[in-house]
Parts: C-alpha cells; sequence; structure tokens
C-alpha cells in the first residue's frame, strides 16, 4: 500500500516543480527544438525543453531510488516502519488508534468481488472457524478435543480466572512452601504441571488409537467368514435406516474401478523383432530335430496336466507319477519317472507352442491363422503319435536303455519329419530364380507360409536393408504370379493363396507396389503397341495380364479420379478391347474378363467406359445369326461379317435344354477344354450369360447419363430385332427382358445444355486506402510478422540506447556521489587535524604558560 | 555345234574335281580373253550360271560379267541385227564376223541365264544377278550393240532394261527385296525414264493377259517398284546418267524432266486403271498425296481415280480426301455435295482406323472455313460428339477439342452447348442420325449431351476436356495437331511417368483372387 502513494508523491512533486510558471516563462531556463519544417496540424510534444527541470528532475530522481540504495548497499536488512501514521508529528496519539482499527475493520470487511454473495465475513467461535468446525473429520480426534477443550482444569480455571485468590487458596496444603515460592516459581510449576498432562493425555490417546485399528484389521480378518449373516443381524440391518440412493450413487462412484494401467501397447517395431525371435527359435528347434538331437532337460519337475501354470505348487510333490515297467506297476524308479517327464514335456510344450501361434496369429489375418494352426496341429499330432510308439518301446524293453538312446529308427523319423516340415527363417530372394526356387515344389498353403515368414523375417524395422529387399519381392512375386498363370494348366489356385501376402507387402510399400504394377502394365501395353502398329493387330492378353489387373484393383483404389497405376490400367483394358481382334472363343472368354473387371473397377465411381459397351455390343453381335443388318454399327475390332463372325452363334438349338448356369473357368482364357459340339454350344450359352448380365449391369450404372439412351440403343436394337432369344435357356430369356425393359425405347427428355451459373463479379469497392502509421523511419517489410520483427528491432535499438544513456548517468551520478563523499570526509578529517593541532598548541601553550609561571 | 560341245564340257568337267570350280571358271575366262581359240570355254562358263550350287552361280556370274564386259569394250560382239544362229554358218561371212556373231549369242544367251537367275531362291544370287545385268546395262550403253545411224533412237539398252522388268515384275514371286536393291540404279535418271515406260507396257501386256483380275502378288511388286521411283523435283536436278549421249542430247527424253513427269504419270495411271486388291487400294491413296501429284504433270487425271475411291466408303474414301483435297486445293476442282459426303464418312470407325490423325487434320481443315453454313457445323458437331460416345479415349481426346474449336469458329453454333431461352423445357434430342443430309438432321435444334455423358469419363483427361463445355468457351483455339498422333500408350506414358508422392491403397484387404468386395469377375468366373 505504501508503494503507489510514494510513487505518487513523487510524481506530484515532479509535477509541481515543472508547474512552476516562473521556470516556463524564464527565458533562460527554456530551450526551443529547432525544427526543420513545420507541419499542419501536428501536435509538437517535444518543441519547447527545459533542461534545467528535466536534469533536476532526473537528479531527484536518482537521489530518491539511486542514491538510497547505493547508501543501503551490503547492509543486510532494513526496518521500515509500516505503522499508520508512525511518524506523523501532527496527529495526536488518540486520532492515530482510532484511526487504525478503522482501517483494520475496514480490511477485514472489504469485499474482495461485489459480486461474490458468498464470501461473508467468517464467523468464528473461540478463535476457530466455525465452519471448520462443523466438519467433524475425525470422529476420534474430536472426541479428545472435545475432552480436553470442553473440561478445563480445575488448576488453570482457578489460576486464570481465579486471581489471587485462587493461588492463594491452594496454599492450603503447602503453605509454607508456597510462601518460600515466589511468585514466578509458581507460574513455572504450572507450566510444567500442564505439560505433563497434556504429554500423557497425547500417550493416552495414541493408545486408544492404535487399539481400535487393530480391532478393525481383526474384524476385516473374519469379516468374511461372517458373509452369512444371522437372522438376527438382517433384521437389524432392516432396522437401519435406508441408505439413501444419491448416496449409494455417490459412493458407487468413488468406488468404481479406476482405469487399470494395462500392459503397453506394442509398436510395430516389437511385434515384428518378437515374431522374428520365434521364428528363429522354432528354426533352431527344428534344425536340431533335423540333426537328429533329441532334446533332454532332465531338470524338469512334472507338471500334471491340471497345472493352472501359475505357480502354485500345493505342497511338496512326493507322489510318484506312474508309470510302467516290464508291464508291471514302475514305482520309485527314478529313470522311468525321468522319460515320463520328458514325453509330457514334449507334448506340454507342444500345446504351448499352439498357444503362442493363436496369441500371434490374432495380430495377423485370421484365416493365416487358422492354416498355419492347422499345420501345427498336424504336426504336433504327429510327434504325439511318435511319442506314442515311444511308450510302446518302453513297454517292451527295459525303460533305462529306451530314454537314454532312442532308436535310430525313430531318430530318423524325427529327422524326416523335420526336413519335411518348413523351415522357419527364410531370407529374402535376391533375385527371381531365388525366389522361384524357394517356392516351387510346395503346397500353395506352405508357398503362402514360407512368404509369410520371409516377410517376418525380414521386416523393414528389423535391418536396414529388408525394405529394399521386400520391395523387390514384391516384383518376384508379382513375376511368379505371371509365371503361374501361365502355366498349363494355370495354377490359379496358388494364386489365390498368395494373394493376401501380395496385398500385405503392398501395403508396406506402396510406391514399391505401384512402380512394378506400372512398369508390367506399361510394358505389356507397350508390346501391344508395337505389334498394332507393325501387325495391325494384337493378340489379346493372355492370362497373366488378366490376373495382373485384377490384382491392380484388388490393391488400388479403382474410383480414384486419377490414380498412378489405375489410370493406366483403365487405358490398357481399354486398349486391349478397341484393338485385340476375337477370333476364337479363348478370345471372347479373355475379353469377358477384361468387361467384368471393368465393370468391378466403375462399380463405384460409375464412370462411364465406352468400350467396354461397344465390346458387349459386338460380343452379342457375334451371336446374332443374320449379319446383314445395317440399323446398328459394331464397332472395331468387331466386325460386320467376317470369318469369326458367328463365334457365339449357337449351333444347335437343343443345347439350351441341358444348360445350366456355372461359372467359367478362368483358365479357360487360355485353352478351352470343351470339345464336343455340345460342350462348346453350352460354353457360348454361358458366355452369353454373363454377357447379357454386365449389360444389365452397365444400365444400372449409367441410368443417370444424359445419353443413356443413345449409348444403349445398338444393343437394344440388337437384342431385340437380331438375337435369337427364343433358342437360349429361360435365365437368359429373363436376362434379355430385363435389359430391354431397362432401356426405354424412347429417347428420354433432358432440358437443353446451358452455361454453369458463373458467381457475380463484385462490384469495385471505393475503400479509403489505410496507411499504417509506423513507429519507425521507413517502410520496411512486407508481410505482417517482417513489419513485427522490424518493429521490435527498432523498438530494442532505442530502448537500448536509452537505457545506455541512463546507465551512464547513474555511473556518473554515483562517481559524483562518492567523490562528494570522499571529500567531505577529506574536510572532516583536515577539520579534526586542524583541531587537535590546536588543542595540542593549546595544551602547549597552556604548559609552556605554566613553566613559565613555575618560574616565576 | 554348240550340244557336242557342251558334252565335251561335260566329260571334262567330270574328270575335274569339283572342289576347284573357281580356279577352272578363272582360268576358262583368262583363256576365253586370251585368245579366239578358246572361244568354247564360255559354254563351260554358262554351264556354271545354270549349276545347282549356290556359290558356284554367284563366282560364275561375276565371272560372266567381267568376260563379257571385256569383250564388249574390245568391241568382240557383233553390232547390228543379229541374224539366227543357224544362220550364220549358211552365210557368207568372215571368220571374223563369224566370231563377233557368236560371241553376241553366247552374249545373248549369258543375259538370259542371268535373267533367269533373278528368279532364283537365294537372294545372293538374285542380287548378283541384278548387278551384272546392270553392268551389262552400262558396258551397252558405252558401247552399242544397235547401229548408230539410226537418228531417231538414242543409245540405250532398253530390251536389256524392259527384260529386266519383266523378270522383276514377277507374277508369282515377291521381289520387294530385290526392288529395293533395285532402286539404287533407279536414281539414275536415264534407268528411271526407261524403267517406267517398260513398267507401263508390262502392266498393260501382264494385265491384259490375265483379264484384268486381280493379281496380287505381281501388282505388290509393281508397287514396290513404282513407289521406289523418286522422281526428281527439278530439271536441273537431272544430271546422272547410266549412258553418255554424244549426239542430240537436247532433244533426249529421258534428260527432260517433262518427259520423266510424263512417263511417270503414264505409269500410274495405267498402274490405276486395273483392279485394285483392297490393301493397294489404300497402299496407293496413302502415297498418293505426297509422292504421286506432285510428280504427275498433269494431276486431274487422278479425279477420277479419286472421286472412285471416294464412293467406296470407309477407309478408302478418308483416304481419299487427302487428294481431293489437294486436287480441289490446288487444282481448282469442283466437288458437287462434298460436305454432304464427308458427313456421310463418319461413322465409329473413324476412331478406330489407322489414318484418323489424317482423317482428323483434313476435316479441320474442311471445315475451317467461316463461310461454311451453320447448319452444316452444327451437324457436324453433333454427329461427332454422337460418334463420340463409342469412341476411345485417344480420339475423345482428338474429338473434343475438335469440336470446341468448331463451336468456338461458328459461334452461330454456341446454341448446342449454351441454349438459356429453353432451359426449362425438356425434350427429346431432335437430332436424326440416321438422315444423310445434314441440312435435315435438326442439328441445331439438338444440346451436345452426349459430351455431358462424356463428363463421367474414366480417364481424367477426356473428363477434363469434356467439362470444357460447362462454361463459356475462351476465344483461342486448342491446338489439336499434337493430339492427332497421340497413342494410347503415350497417354498412358503421362501417368506412368509423373512421380506422384503418394499412392493410395486399397483399404479393403485382399482374401483372394475373387473376393473383393464389388466381385463382378468372381460371380461368373471360378479359379477352376
Amino acid at each position: 500500500m505504501g508503494k503507489p502513494v510514494k510513487k505518487r508523491s513523487v510524481c506530484d512533486k515532479v509535477r509541481k516543480s515543472s508547474a512552476h510558471e516562473q521556470i516556463k516563462t524564464n527565458p533562460f531556463e527554456v530551450k526551443i527544438n529547432k525544427k526543420k519544417f513545420e507541419v499542419l496540424g501536428r501536435k509538437g510534444k517535444h518543441d519547447v525543453g527545459l533542461p534545467g527541470v528535466s536534469r533536476s528532475k532526473a537528479h531527484n530522481k536518482r537521489k530518491n531510488t539511486l542514491l538510497k540504495e547505493f547508501r543501503m548497499k551490503n547492509k543486510a536488512n532494513s526496518f521500515i516502519d509500516r505503522r499508520f501514521g508512525e511518524y506523523d508529528i501532527k496527529m495526536a496519539p488518540e486520532d492515530k488508534i482510532l484511526k487504525r482499527f478503522a482501517m483494520e475493520r475496514q480490511r477485514t470487511q472489504q469485499k474482495k468481488d461485489m459480486f461474490n454473495l458468498n464470501d461473508e465475513e467468517e464467523l468464528t467461535h473461540y478463535g476457530q472457524s466455525l465452519a471448520e468446525m462443523e466438519k467433524f473429520t475425525d470422529g476420534v480426534d474430536s472426541e479428545s478435543d472435545s475432552e480436553e477443550k470442553g473440561l478445563l482444569s480445575a488448576e488453570i480455571t482457578a489460576s486464570h480466572f481465579g486471581g489471587g485468590g485462587g493461588l492463594l487458596r491452594k496454599k492450603t496444603g503447602e503453605e509454607e512452601e508456597a510462601k518460600n515460592k515466589s511468585r514466578q516459581e509458581l507460574i513455572e510449576e504450572l507450566i510444567l504441571k500442564s505439560k505433563q498432562e497434556k504429554r500423557e493425555r497425547q500417550t493416552l490417546k495414541e493408545e486408544t488409537h492404535e487399539l481400535t485399528e487393530k480391532l478393525d484389521q481383526e474384524w476385516k480378518s473374519i469379516q468374511s467368514l461372517l458373509a452369512r449373516k444371522t437372522p438376527k443381524e438382517r433384521e437389524e440391518e432392516k432396522d437401519k435406516p435406508k441408505l439413501d440412493e444419491y448416496d449409494m450413487m455417490v459412493r458407487e462412484l468413488g468406488f468404481e474401478m479406476k482405469a487399470q494401467p494395462s500392459e503397453k501397447l506394442k509398436t510395430a517395431e516389437e511385434i515384428a523383432r518378437e515374431e522374428r525371435e520365434r521364428l528363429q527359435k522354432l528354426e533352431a528347434d527344428r534344425r536340431r530335430r533335423m540333426e537328429g538331437e533329441v532334446e533332454e532337460n532332465p531338470k524338469h519337475t512334472h507338471m500334471s496336466a491340471d497345472d493352472l501354470n501359475d505357480g502354485f505348487i500345493l505342497d511338496k510333490d512326493d507322489r510318484k507319477t506312474l508309470s510302467y515297467q516290464d508291464g508291471k506297476w514302475n514305482i520309485g524308479e527314478e529313470e522311468g519317472e525321468e522319460g515320463d517327464d520328458e514325453e509330457e514335456e514334449n507334448i506340454d510344450e507342444e500345446g504351448e507352442d499352439d498357444g503362442d501361434e493363436d496369441g500371434d496369429g490374432g495380430s495377423d489375418d485370421e484365416d493365416n491363422e487358422d492354416e498355419e494352426d492347422d499345420d501345427d496341429h498336424d504336426h504336433s499330432d504327429l510327434e504325439d503319435s511318435q511319442d506314442d510308439e515311444v511308450e510302446e518301446d518302453e513297454e517292451k524293453e527295459t525303460s533305462a536303455e529306451v530314454k537314454h538312446t532312442l532308436s535310430e529308427e525313430e531318430r530318423r523319423a524325427i529327422q524326416d519329419t523335420a526336413r519335411a516340415e518348413l523351415p522357419y527363417t527364410f531370407t529374402a530372394p535376391e533375385c527371381y530364380a531365388d525366389l522361384k526356387a524357394m517356392l516351387q515344389g510346395h503346397s500353395a498353403d506352405d508357398q503362402r507360409i514360407i512368404l509369410e515368414r520371409t516377410k517376418k523375417c525380414n521386416h523393414p524395422s528389423l535391418a536396414v536393408g529388408n525394405k529394399a529387399k521386400l520391395e523387390k519381392l514384391f516384383g518376384f512375386l508379382l513375376e511368379y504370379v505371371g509365371d503361374l498363370a501361365t502355366h498349363n494348366p494355370p495354377e490359379l489356385t496358388t494364386i489365390n493363396t498368395l494373394i493376401p501376402q501380395i496385398y500385405s507387402l503392398s501395403q508396406l510399400f506402396p510406391e514399391a507396389a505401384c512402380r512394378v504394377m506400372q512398369s508390367l502394365i506399361a510394358d505389356a501395353a507397350h508390346s501391344m503397341e508395337e505389334s498394332i502398329e507393325v501387325k495391325g493387330r494384337a493378340a489379346i492378353p493372355g492370362l497373366d495380364m488378366l490376373i495382373y489387373l485384377k490384382i491392380v484393383t484388388l490393391l488400388f483404389p479403382t474410383s480414384d479420379f486419377r490414380h498412378p497405376v489405375t489410370t493406366p490400367a483403365f487405358l490398357y483394358i481399354s486398349q486391349a478391347l478397341t484393338k485385340c481382334a476375337v477370333v476364337s472363343l479363348e478370345n471372347v472368354c479373355a475379353g469377358l474378363i477384361l468387361c467384368c473387371i471393368a465393370v468391378e473397377c466403375v462399380s463405384l465411381s460409375k464412370r462411364f467406359i465406352p468400350e467396354l459397351i461397344n465390346y458387349l455390343l459386338g460380343l452379342l453381335h457375334l451371336a446374332a445369326p443374320s449379319h446383314t443388318c445395317t440399323d446398328y454399327q459394331v464397332v472395331p475390332p468387331f466386325r460386320p461379317q467376317g470369318k469369326s463372325s458367328e463365334l457365339l452363334h449357337v449351333c444347335d438349338p437343343q443345347s439350351a435344354h441341358s444348360w445350366t448356369k456355372k461359372s467359367i473357368s478362368l483358365s479357360s482364357a487360355h485353352r478351352i477344354t470343351a470339345t464336343t459340339e455340345k460342350e462348346r454350344d453350352h460354353y457360348r450359352l454361358s458366355v452369353l450369360y454373363v454377357c447379357l448380365d454386365l449389360v444389365k449391369r452397365c444400365t444400372t450404372l449409367y441410368q443417370q447419363l444424359p445419353a443413356y439412351q443413345h449409348v444403349f440403343q445398338p444393343i437394344r436394337i440388337l437384342l431385340a430385332k437380331h438375337l435369337p432369344v427364343t433358342d437360349f435357356p429361360s435365365a437368359l430369356q429373363e436376362l434379355h427382358k430385363e435389359i430391354l425393359e431397362a432401356i426405354p425405347e424412347t429417347p428420354s427428355q433432358h432440358a437443353p445444355l446451358v452455361f454453369d451459373k458463373k458467381k457475380p463479379i463484385p462490384l469495385k469497392l471505393l475503400q479509403p486506402k489505410v496507411v499504417e502509421v509506423l513507429d519507425y523511419g521507413k517502410k520496411r517489410g512486407n508481410t505482417k510478422e517482417e513489419k513485427e520483427r522490424e518493429r521490435l528491432k527498432h523498438k530494442y535499438k532505442k530502448e537500448f540506447k536509452g537505457a545506455l544513456r541512463e546507465i551512464r548517468k547513474d555511473t556518473r551520478f554515483l562517481a559524483h556521489t562518492k567523490l562528494s563523499d570522499v571529500m567531505r570526509r577529506d574536510a572532516e578529517r583536515k577539520r579534526k587535524v586542524k583541531d587537535l593541532y590546536s588543542s595540542l598548541a593549546n595544551q602547549e601553550g597552556e604548559w609552556k604558560a605554566m613553566k613559565k609561571r613555575k618560574k616565576k | 555345234m554348240a550340244p557336242s560341245k557342251k558334252r565335251n564340257v561335260k566329260t571334262s568337267d567330270g574328270e575335274n574335281s569339283q572342289t576347284s570350280f573357281k580356279q577352272t571358271i578363272n582360268t576358262k575366262t583368262e583363256l576365253v580373253l586370251q585368245s579366239r581359240k578358246h572361244a568354247n570355254c564360255i559354254f563351260d562358263l554358262l554351264e556354271y550360271l545354270q549349276s545347282e550350287k549356290e556359290k558356284e552361280v554367284v563366282f560364275a556370274i561375276s565371272a560372266c560379267q567381267k568376260l563379257f564386259c571385256e569383250l564388249l569394250e574390245k568391241g568382240e560382239l557383233y553390232v547390228g541385227q543379229l541374224p539366227k544362229e543357224e544362220e550364220i554358218l549358211q552365210a557368207d561371212r568372215d571368220a571374223d564376223e563369224k566370231y563377233h556373231m557368236f560371241i553376241r549369242h553366247r552374249y545373248n544367251s549369258c543375259v538370259e541365264l542371268l535373267l533367269e537367275n533373278i528368279g532364283h531362291e537365294s537372294y545372293q544370287v538374285k542380287e548378283s544377278a541384278l548387278c551384272a545385268v546392270m553392268k551389262f546395262a552400262a558396258a551397252e550403253g558405252k558401247h552399242p550393240l544397235q547401229k548408230q545411224d539410226w537418228s531417231q533412237h538414242y543409245n540405250f539398252p532398253r530390251e536389256l532394261l524392259s527384260g529386266l522388268v519383266w523378270v522383276l515384275l514377277s507374277e508369282k514371286e515377291d521381289m520387294a527385296l530385290l526392288i529395293s536393291r533395285f532402286q539404287e540404279f533407279l536414281e539414275m535418271d536415264d534407268v528411271r525414264y526407261y524403267v517406267m515406260n517398260s513398267v507401263r507396257d508390262n502392266i498393260h501386256r501382264v494385265m491384259d493377259r490375265n483379264k484384268r483380275a486381280e493379281m496380287s502378288v505381281y501388282q505388290n511388286n509393281v508397287f514396290t517398284l513404282l513407289t521406289n521411283i523418286t522422281m526428281p523435283s527439278q530439271g536441273s536436278e537431272i544430271t546422272n546418267f547410266l549412258t553418255k549421249q554424244e549426239a542430240k542430247y537436247e532433244d533426249w527424253k529421258a534428260a527432260k524432266l517433262k518427259d520423266h513427269k510424263r512417263a511417270f504419270e503414264l505409269m500410274w495411271l495405267t498402274f490405276l486403271k486395273y483392279k485394285l486388291p483392297m490393301n493397294m487400294y489404300k497402299k496407293v491413296l496413302v502415297i498418293l498425296h505426297d509422292s504421286i501429284l506432285p510428280h504427275m504433270s498433269d494431276p486431274t487425271l487422278m479425279i477420277d481415280f479419286l472421286t472412285a475411291a471416294y464412293n467406296v466408303g470407309g477407309a478408302i474414301s478418308l483416304l481419299a480426301l487427302n487428294g481431293l483435297f489437294i486436287l480441289m486445293h490446288e487444282h481448282n476442282l469442283d466437288y458437287p455435295d462434298f460436305y454432304k459426303k464427308l458427313y456421310n464418312l463418319l461413322d465409329p470407325s473413324v476412331f478406330h482406323v489407322k489414318y484418323r490423325a489424317r482423317f482428323f487434320h483434313l476435316t479441320n481443315i474442311f471445315l475451317s472455313s467461316s463461310h461454311l453454313p451453320v447448319y452444316l457445323v452444327a451437324a457436324f458437331i453433333k454427329r461427332l460428339s454422337r460418334l463420340a460416345l463409342t469412341a476411345p479415349p485417344t480420339g475423345l481426346l482428338i474429338v473434343l477439342p475438335f469440336i470446341c474449336n468448331l463451336i468456338r469458329r461458328h459461334p452461330s453454333c454456341r446454341v448446342l452447348i449454351h441454349r438459356p431461352s429453353a432451359a426449362d423445357e425438356t425434350c427429346t434430342d431432335p437430332y436424326v442420325m440416321e438422315e444423310e443430309d445434314p441440312a435435315q438432321c435438326h442439328a441445331l435444334e439438338s444440346s451436345l449431351w452426349e459430351i455431358k455423358s462424356l463428363q463421367n469419363h474414366y480417364h481424367p483427361d477426356v473428363s477434363k476436356a469434356a467439362k470444357a463445355i460447362n462454361q463459356a468457351l475462351p476465344e483461342a483455339e486448342d491446338d489439336i495437331s499434337e493430339l492427332l498422333e497421340l497413342s494410347t500408350f503415350e497417354l498412358m506414358e503421362q501417368d506412368l511417368k509423373s512421380q506422384s508422392q503418394s499412392v493410395p491403397l486399397e483399404f479393403d484387404a485382399a482374401t483372394g483372387l475373387l473376393q473383393s468386395p464389388r466381385e463382378v469377375l468372381g460371380l461368373h468366373f471360378s479359379l477352376e
């Protein structure tokens, strides 16, 4: 409170001093700052200066602050008396007291916030807040407190309030002593006594507290045994007032399970590392078994099947496990026991392994897990059977010999299984031949597992080069898929099982996947283009390319407006559908597969593919008998007439009756197995069914196009007039009918085109141009940040200069003070020395005078 | 005399070992050249020309070539009208003359054998035979076998050359390779001139003999030969001759561009007069505008051919356009109903044929005139856009800017994409696609709903191009010249090359080949 007052006083002083009319008008005090030119309307702050006044102002300020600090330098503390009016001589002491009391009251009464109604004066009792007292926090404490507080000891009351009388009365017993004792001593004694009493109470309290706690604990320990309450207790419970629902809820909330710290989520890297370690361990196991080392670990104790594996041992296990020896119970022979232990150990281990697999599989694809499990089950079954054999052997021979060295056959059997079993770790293939060597000769599922393990062993987070390795693996894998597709017959099921691996690899390395796919498509498109240029036509893409295209749709989103892979894939499909002549049923099949893929691709985005419609029209045209019709036009690669223009013409109408709908094999793009004319007819009907179904899908997809009717008009004409539907099976006829219904005969109505409405261009606004007023010289910087930076830089410079100047003035002032101090001290000393000299001279004089007088 | 000699040769040949045929041939050639005594050795050489062995034949050809060239140079060959071989002995001539006649006869039979050898299976033999014949021709040119006193005739081995042409234009065998080898000789102006003349004769004779039927092999050969003829563009370029003419050089036809042109024109016209196979038709039309028409003395003679081609329809009509354009543009041809025919040329195949670029280039030129009636331009626009519904992306990338350009050139066609007056009334498309007359197809009353549909095209560039009609078109025309030759692969490369940073992936995990969430393929096809 004192500070602002002080400041104000300083300010006032300054103002007072500066406000002196006399000084202001005194021409010797005034300094007029020269201006270069007048600016109209600008109020100059600094056109007239009073250097004398400002200097004295600064000097005074220094004297009040710096000088004081200087004086207080190296002095530890100071005492500031802040009592009201302590040094005010003018004030009467009575007034002072009154004023002080009033201020005190005011301070307590003063509300901090005028809107805070709750903040009222605290009510107290015995100097303690009543609010606090109401809380009754600790029953025991409050009890003891009340005891303590409530019962004022007679002595204390006597000594406190009894005045002299009390003390006097006490004297009755010990009057003599009391008399001897002075009042001082009496009081000391009293204090001592009270202290002792207090200590005793304290110990007593602690004891009771401890006892209650102990009792509580004991009660708790037996409480569970008393879970069943006697009816009497229940009655008592009923008697108790029913708990308030609110209270219950509050307590429930209080006791509600808090979030438990769970096991840390493992990062992908950790999972990968663990997975690799697990595989490495398994591999080491397998390797050892392949070498023929049967693991022997006799240290293990027996574990029962009921063992929960929780480390709980009922008692020291001194029972002997059941075993046979020479057809008799074998009790007490250590070796037999060991053997059994080992077996069960094996079984247990297998069980654990399975468990592991389950656990890990959960993080992977689910079907993978299943497969793997199956695999391991098989494997464990094998081992089990081996174990059984071992047991049989035991029955025949003496157990001791058998246990230590398994027979040669056993060993070999284990080796064989280990060999047949897949290795657990794989190095990533460096070239395509490596991959081929790695995968060939394995079943489809094994190939998948091999790939999975390769992927895990070479997870990119495990080593630096792994990323490149796996990226290469993706390329090789696709090459392998292409290879499989070109086999005769194509191994499509194997490809099917490899798809999840391909997918997951592509998810890991999108860029690499994109690159590989792009190069595959580009190569195929390029070779097709070349053959078109050279020969004028191209062969329809092989099954491998069809599979690649299908994989593209599986790996990449087909609905993107532009995508680095799917857009070229679309173009490739378009190229194939427009340029590749259809000369055989195989070509038809390949074309249909392309059409299916195309329909799949646009099923979400509903984009228009003219080639698709053209192709379907062409295919249906192949089924129409007469090729003289001119009311629709087929588009290349199909021709109105030609040697292969009746490719899909069903030769025998009777075959329609025996036709049943079944899916066509993908491999028929490669080679059609149908040999008899009837089978070929069936095949044709299947193709037509697919065609019609695709047309139907297209009609639903493109329903919204304004030119819908024109797009489908040729198909409609063909279907309605030329296709021999009556010869077809009913399923085809139905589709045919549906399509005709979907395509309206009369063109639909459309509003004429108009341009999109443009946003109106806003009028030019005539706003005044606001020029920012800068507190520093030139405009620097364009952006807001730059300007701010410049401003701050400028300000800093200015402040720095000012501070420097101030510091210089301060030092000058201090030096001046120091000098004046020294001079004052010197003057003092000189004066004192002078005094001394003068007194000495006086003395001397006096002494000389006395001497003179004595002489006289 | 000759048969007995031949027998002798045979026996002696049988005595000698076959391995040293080179030596034999060489020595015999030497012998013949050394003295007249050994003239009969020529028979042995000629025997070699008919040998089964390729190497022997080749060697013999070169030996014969050397031998007769030298003999020609020496003037050992009889000059003038050659009497029959039988007559030589009967007539009363001196030995020298007889010898000359004998050599001349052998020369003729050698040439015959060489021409026969041009039909040999081995290309090496063919080639060396061809070269030998041309060498003879050159030598004959220098030392003419005809008497010089005939003033009309210029010194050129015409018979030899026409014989060669007869062989080259085989009716059975494709001589393309040899003809391309022959091109080297066609560089020489006199050779070219006389070849053109003899080709014309040849075509006449062969086609008339075969009753004007199509003969694909023969016509192919003729076509190859014709296309290998490169005409000089200026008279001053005619300087390269096989033979030298001392006298009357100025009047020599082979040295005049005008006569060259006339010969060229006649040759082509003769060739085109007969019925051509389809692909030949196309081939001719492809080169017509830049390698035939400019070298004809009177290009308008081609009008009949071009009109006929234009009326054929399909790709041939498209190709005929180019020639017609040149005739109309440079030679003032008036073609009635040209635009109507052009309009009817537009069918779905224009986007698929090989000559798409050329067609659109020409159509662009034809429709660039601002004096065309609006209904015509509108009909073209509407028809093109209707056809665009069946076009591949490369075609669409041409036709969409093309349509926009047409609308820009003819602002009154803007109603096709912007008709605010009837914005609320829906109507069916009044355009009649089947109408052949562009004036009556009601194109102007229609709108380009097809382009609107193409805004949904799967290729992003096409979709973007189609969206241009949503706004008022900017003034400047799009340049379609670089889009004309765009191939699918080039279009694809634009996507492949732009290395975008992120590759979005499918989020639905793939579990099998035929198990995507939107499976269509799996519904109809199975793995097995």
